[in-house]
């Protein structure tokens, strides 16, 4: 299977997802300049993290009208898997192919540590390697993160199942939602209602390996890698 | 065509939390201002274009703002103000 990992000015986490698809899945990856309006016949795409274009305006916004997003949006249209990762689900968000908008983390502080995190569902292309409920020990590494929708937005995704992942590990209670940035209703990561764009502001890709404290996160990409044919 | 200096302040939407402005408020207590309510902080952009008139510059920037310079998901927009420039 192909994973093509869009880089954009500022991306900074592109060069961990290639790590993780090659070295940890075994997978081919190739990188998708952001200004080609080539996807290189790639089956997933990843957004990765970073800063792209400076998070000038607002994290994101510039950068869906990367040439490339037109390619990316017609390919998730089409119901193509798109992992999109921090800066990536913020871009995918301002692109409108998931709903809500990314904030400021509401300390206003940049937010670098391991979170836990809770899958809310496996019923999704990226996370049938899981148990519902199960604990993932991942990294987030954002100052917008607060994930933000209206009442009605978020009454939907929870109907629909699409909340994939939330914080979790209260001080009181391991499984109790705590949000370390202030995310309504503690949502770490949803998906589109066609289920093919996963959202999500922790990183998968930096916990694919015990070395780096974790391998949590590999699930992600072998969950994907399960369900989609090639 | 004529030249327009257009001025657009952008704001977090009411109701959605805006710990910035909530910062700035607190320490605005703390300078001895007690009487302050509520501060919001957003963002003032300047906008210098051609257009035929100043209908046509407004026009243009609001498909600008709901395109791209304000969030149509936390953000509301105005316009400030429109000069010659």
């Amino acid at each position: 299977m192909k994973f093509g990992i869009v880089t954009f000015p500022g991306s900074n986490c592109d060069y961990d997802a290639y790590q993780a698809v090659v070295e940890q899945l075994g997978e081919e990856a190739v990188y998708l300049w952001h200004k080609d309006h080539d996807l290189q016949k790639s089956d997933v795409i990843i957004l990765p993290g970073g800063f792209s274009y400076g998070d000038y305006l607002r994290a994101g916004a510039i950068a869906r009208f990367s040439p490339v997003m037109q390619d990316v949006s017609a390919f998730a249209k089409r119901g193509g898997p798109v992992l999109a990762i921090c800066n990536g689900f913020q871009i995918a968000c301002e692109a409108g192919l998931l709903p809500g908008a990314l904030l400021r983390n509401a300390s206003l502080k940049y937010i670098c540590e391991f979170v836990r995190l809770r899958v809310e569902t496996n019923d999704t292309l990226f996370t049938n390697r899981y148990e519902v409920g199960a604990h993932m020990r991942v990294p987030i590494a954002h100052g917008d993160g607060r994930y933000t929708a209206d009442e009605a937005t978020l009454d939907k995704l929870e109907c629909e199942g699409r909340v994939v992942f939330r914080y979790a590990g209260g001080p009181a209670d391991a499984d109790e939602w705590w949000s370390p940035n202030g995310s309504m209703r503690a949502i770490a990561g949803i998906v589109n209602d066609a289920g093919n764009v996963l959202g999500m502001m922790p990183h998968p890709e930096r916990a694919v390996d015990p070395l780096l404290g974790s391998d949590d996160g590999l699930g992600v990409f072998e969950s994907v890698l399960a369900r989609v044919a090639v | 065509m004529n030249r327009f200096r257009i001025a657009v302040h952008i704001t977090p939407r009411r109701g959605i939390l805006d710990p910035q402005g909530k910062t700035v408020a607190d320490a605005l207590h703390s300078l001895g201002f007690p009487s302050v309510r509520d501060v919001h902080v957003g963002r003032h952009i300047v906008v210098e274009l051609e257009a035929g008139d100043k209908k046509a510059a407004e026009q243009s920037t609001r498909e600008m703002c709901e395109r791209l310079l304000a969030n149509p998901v936390t953000e509301d927009y105005e316009i400030a103000s429109v000069e010659a420039a």
